[in-house]
Order: C-alpha cells, then structure tokens, then sequence
C-alpha cells in the first residue's frame, strides 16, 4: 500500500473518543444518522440555533469577566469596557465574597478584593454599578454559594435606582452541583444547597420573569478534566436535577425552563466543539419538550455562554494565548452561542489587565465587524463533517448522560465524590499525555523557547483596599438600624428552618443592609456545612 | 524489608477553590509509592500545621493559586515553628510567579514548583530531600 492509501494513515482520535475520517461524505452523514435532525433555525430542535436570523438580528453580547479590588475600582473597569463597546458585564467576586464571608472575618485575611470584588452589603453593589444603564447593559453574576444573597443584592440595588425588577433582564451563575465538581465555592450541604438553588428559580418565576437565575455550568467541569461529552452530559444531567427540584414544588415547566442558561469551553478541536453545541441544542431541545413535556418552544432552548478556554491556555509564551483566543472566539461564533466571554492571554498568571482584557474584547469584534461571521446562520451546517460530528456527539452525550442514571443520579454521584475522582483521573491522564508529548501543546512540549520574565503584568494587591473595604463595612453596620437587621436576620433563620421560600426574608435583610456573612452565618445555623468527600 | 514510606501532606490552604493541580499531584505522589494525605478545600494554616503534627508527615505541600502565596506562607512559617515542623520537608506550588522565589525560600519554603513544573521534577525533589542519611 503506498503513503497515499486512505487505510495507511495512523488513526486519530478526538478528546471525546471519536475516530476522525480522514474525508466525509453523504454516506457518513447517512451512516451517523442522517441530516434528518438538523432543521432550520429558530424551529425545533434548534440544531442550527435558536433564533432565526441569529447574529443578522442581533449578534452575541461581549461580556468579559471583570471585577477586582474595592467596588470603586470595579466600577471604573466596567466603565472603561463598555466605552470600549462591550454589551454586557460579567461580575467576578473575591473569595470571601463567594465564600460567605466578610471583609474583616479571619479566613478571609490577604483575599479580600483579590481575585474580584469585595462585597459586604447592598453600599458596595450601590458603588459598584453607580452610572450604568441596568435596562442597556445586562449584568452576570458569577456568583455560587451565596448566590441568593447576591441576587437579592443586585435586585434591591436596582429596585433603589428606580428599575423594575419584573422587567429586569441579567444572570447569575447560581450553579452550586457544578461548584462540588469544581471551582469550590461551596458552603451549605448538597440537598440544603439544591434547595436555595430552588428558591431562586421559585422567587424570580414570580418576581423577575426576564431575570436568569440560573447559568448551568459545564465550564468548570471540563476545567477540572471532563471530556466535551461529558461537560455536556454532567451540565444536562445537573440542569434536570434543578429541574426535578423545582417541578417537585408544584411549578410548571413553561414557568421558569425559558430562563435557564448554560455555560460552556470551547477549548479543544474546532470541529468537535461546534458539533458539541449542535448537538447540545438538539438534545437538550428533545429532553425539554419530549421528557418535560414543555409547550413554549422558549422553554427548549439552549441559550448559552461558550467562551473562555482558560483550560487550554499556557503560562508558557503567554502571548500564544491571544491567537488561542482568537480561534476560541471563532469555535464560539461558529456554535451559534448568546453570549461570548473569552479568557484574557494574562490569565494563566493573573487577574487581566486592561490591555488584555481590551485585546480579548477587540478579538470578538473584529470577528463581528471584519470577518463576516455575524452575515450567515450556522455557517457550517450541511458540511458532512460537522453534521456527523454532530450525530455522533449526541448519541455519546446521550448514552454519558444514560451512564450517570445507572449509577443512581447526578446528585448522588456528586456527593459520593464519584464525578469528582472520575474527571481529576482524565485531568492526571490528560497532563500525564502532554509530558510524554502524546499530547502536543505548542510552547509546553513542542515548539519551547527559553523565557526569562513573561511580558505579563501582574495584578497588584493593596493592603489599602482590605482596610478601606472594613472601614466602609463597619461604617454602615454603625449607620444600620440594628433592631431591623436582627429582625430580617431572624426571618432568614426561621424561612431557611421552615422550608419557606428563604429569598423574600434575604431580600428584606439586604435592604437592611445585612452583610453576606451575616445572612450566610443564619443559613449555615439552618443547613449546616458541605463536607468534601476525598476519593481517588 | 523496605524502608518505611515517605508521607506526604498535600494541602489547600485559604478560600482558592482551584484543586486541579493539586489532585493531580496526590495522583502522581501515590503513583510513585508515597502515602499521601490531601486535606480538601478551604483550610486555615492553623488547621493544616495540626494534621501535619498530628499526622507526623515528612512533607507538607501547599497549593495555592489565588495569588496570597506570600501572606499563607509567612503565617504557615511562624505555625511550622510553633509545632516544631521545622524538620519537615516544606514544598510550595500553583500559580506562583518566577518573582516570589526568592521571599518564598527566605521564608523557609524548600521547594518551589510553579505550573508548569514537570510531575516527575516533584517526585524527584522529594524523593532526594527525604533519602535517609548514609542511604
């Protein structure tokens, strides 16, 4: 057989465990399913996207992550980048903060305002979004154990500047199963945390219907070592588990399954990655309407954030990771997502720069306004390529998702610790591959170049900004009506023991200017506190 | 009869949720035959200064990657005197830049490993730190 042979060459195989074909045609399309489930977009099962006209109509919004040191200096962050054009924030907290605790509590020593903004009471959001249009720049909030807290937050600032919170638009990532996987910004137990999850879904399908209480994260599960399988099949199977939980309270579907969202990477092959989001749309689509049994076709859609990729970044030859972005940002515009986020080249080492965090924002709109990708919907549709990529895709997310069923449910596996061991085994595997050089990463095993200091510049911490942070707070915890807050502490108490809906008591405790850590101290006297489980 | 096995504690010291790296290095740890403690998430120095007295491990690796390197290290110094740990191996990784290097070994830490540090260069350091003497 000569080199040229179609069955000489080696075999290659994707992340996910699909052998790629050398060529595609119709028959491989015809062999993985056919073109039978790809429809038109905007119409059920949404595999080319969920609206019509897609970016014709209105392209993706620019929400780059953002948000450090005291709520004076976040403001200016926000400012400068929507004068720079982008269309929505993207709220990062510091630790404390997501951790439910306060400036001056001791674990929270040396973090405050770190790796986002610090936030004690209802003062710090009034600074922080003080001179932005809430109804022309939607606000996320990457926030997740205190989550309730923080929502009830943003919505009585916003109800003080005059908004209201019935037409009020925005997110919060209030995906808390995903925190047990990664990231870790847990607090309360798994069930007690499912349940606040629960109540904020409850509350906003009454009080905030524009309002997206929820961002289901596959993100961080692939950052922890998941394959894009399953970060689609542990994110679906985690959105059910809200779902279960809410539909248990006597709520109908078409009440609040329109104002989930998904968070997802984009790191990885091209390819895969947009065959992922297709066949995530089409899937989730099929398990909304034929297993939920939803009627508005709004309750089916997979709207989505898909950016980031910091797990494919390098500290090694930092400036690599603008062209990484760069492509990131093409997989991303190329799945039909709703909104694009992507990790700034600095982000290895560091919070982002300005300038990085300009360049990442420029990389987005370049690709809007140079490079055609907002003319066309689902440019790549059709391509024998991707559509069986696609087929492929859902049949594997569907038989991970089946996988996690027989081994008694999302909820238990995670609190057992089973989807934890199981990811950080592939993220050992993963690494244990790049070293050998099974896995070729340009500048880590390949392509080295010997680096004195990278031209990175690292974010400072000012002890100055932790100190005025707790002077501000016990400036408003001397200004506070102190028989109001005890009472609105209490309420929290007794709603959090007695399985009420617990946002209505946070939300009048906020108002009284109640810190996070105050509110977070009552819920713990209710739940109690996560336990990790260690396996490996 | 083979020497006893070298323990290790690896621990997360602070509110930094990040345990990739970490686990990733418990694995590869075990892998080459040591026994190995990993505390979980969100431990105070105090609380991990106690499991590495009470647990009598020889190493004690801290990971941290929210960028309070220093300020965890200079307390977890003063706690390793306090326990009388100073014998102990003491290695430090995560995201930590080339520029803490030095203030990081002033401070009494042994072992730097930033990311990208080979698994095997962890192994290794260990390994030729806590050889008993006279072999």
């Amino acid at each position: 057989m000569s080199q040229r042979d179609p069955r000489n060459v080696p075999p290659v195989v994707s992340e996910s465990g699909i052998e790629i074909q050398p060529l595609y045609t119709a028959s491989d399309v015809a062999a993985s399913g056919g073109f039978a489930g790809i429809g038109r977009p905007g119409r059920f099962p949404f595999t080319r996207g969920i609206h019509e006209l897609m970016y014709r109509h209105r392209p993706f919004t620019m929400r780059q992550y953002a948000g450090f040191g005291t709520p004076e200096e976040t403001n200016r962050r926000f400012k400068y980048l929507i004068t720079n054009g982008q269309t929505g924030l993207n709220v990062a907290f510091d630790l404390p903060t997501q951790c439910g605790l306060d400036s001056d509590a001791g674990m929270a020593e040396g973090e405050v305002g770190r790796v986002g903004m610090a936030v004690d009471t209802l003062r710090d959001f009034e600074i922080a979004f003080d001179g932005i249009d809430l109804e022309k720049i939607t606000v996320s909030l990457t926030i997740n154990g205190s989550a309730a807290i923080l929502i009830a937050m943003y919505f009585a600032m916003a109800t003080k500047r005059g908004y209201d919170v019935a037409k009020l638009r925005g997110t919060a990532q209030n995906d808390i199963l995903k925190e047990f996987v990664g990231r870790g910004t847990w607090i309360f137990p798994v069930e007690p945390s499912i349940r606040l999850v629960g109540d904020t879904i409850e509350y906003c399908a009454e009080h905030a219907p524009l309002y997206s209480p929820v961002s289901v994260c596959g993100y961080h599960i692939r950052e922890s070592g998941a394959n894009p399988v399953q970060e689609m099949a542990y994110g679906f199977a985690i959105a059910r588990a809200y779902i279960d939980h809410v539909l248990q309270r006597g709520l109908d579907i078409d009440e609040f399954a329109s104002r989930l969202s998904f968070n997802f990477d984009v790191h990885g092959n091209l390819f895969e990655q947009v065959a992922k989001f297709r066949a995530g749309r089409r899937l989730w689509a099929q398990i909304v309407r034929d297993e939920y049994g939803a009627k508005n076709p709004k309750s089916a859609w997979l709207r989505m954030i898909a950016g980031g990729g910091g797990g494919g970044l390098t500290v090694e030859q930092p400036e690599n990771n603008i062209v990484r972005g760069a492509y990131y940002a093409l997989i991303s515009a190329l799945s039909g997502t709703q909104t694009m986020a992507l990790c700034s080249y600095d982000e290895a080492y560091t919070i982002p720069s300005e300038k990085a965090a300009r360049i990442s924002l420029r990389t987005m709109q370049i690709l809007l306004e140079e490079m055609g990708l907002r003319d066309t919907v689902d440019p790549l549709g059709g391509s024998y390529y991707v559509e069986t990529l696609t087929n492929q895709m859902e049949e594997r997310i569907r038989a991970a998702m089946a996988e996690v069923e027989r081994q008694g449910g999302i909820v238990k596996a995670i609190a057992e610790g089973h989807v934890q061991n199981a990811v950080s085994r592939q993220a050992f595997a993963r690494l244990c591959q790049i070293e050998t050089g099974a896995i070729r990463k340009v500048g880590v095993n390949c392509y080295r170049v010997e680096e004195d200091q990278p031209g990175v510049e690292f974010h400072p911490f000012r002890a100055a900004d932790c100190e005025a942070q707790i002077t501000r707070l016990n400036a408003v915890r001397a200004e506070r009506d102190r028989a109001r807050v005890g009472a609105a502490l209490e309420r929290v108490l007794a709603d959090a023991r007695a399985s009420r809906n617990v946002m209505p008591a946070i939300l009048e405790a906020v108002q009284a200017y109640a810190s996070v850590g105050e509110i977070t101290d009552r819920l713990v006297a209710a739940f109690g506190r996560y336990r990790e489980p260690i396996r490996f | 009869m083979s020497a006893e096995r070298i323990k290790v504690l690896i621990a997360k010291p602070g509110l930094d949720g990040h345990d990739v790296g970490a686990k990733v290095v418990v694995r590869a740890l075990m892998d080459a035959g040591f026994e190995v403690i990993y505390t979980g998430l969100r431990k105070s120095p105090a609380e991990i200064a106690a499991v590495a007295r009470d647990e009598d491990v020889d190493v004690i690796g801290l990971s941290v990657l929210s960028g309070s390197h220093l300020p965890i290290c200079r307390k977890f110094a003063a706690l390793r005197r306090e326990h009388g740990l100073e014998t102990k191996l003491w290695v430090v990784g995560g995201n930590i830049p080339e520029k803490d290097r030095a203030e990081l070994e002033r401070i009494g830490v042994d072992g730097v490993f930033p990311f990208g540090s080979p698994l095997a260069s962890i192994v290794e350091f260990i390994r030729s730190r806590t050889a008993p003497a006279g072999g």
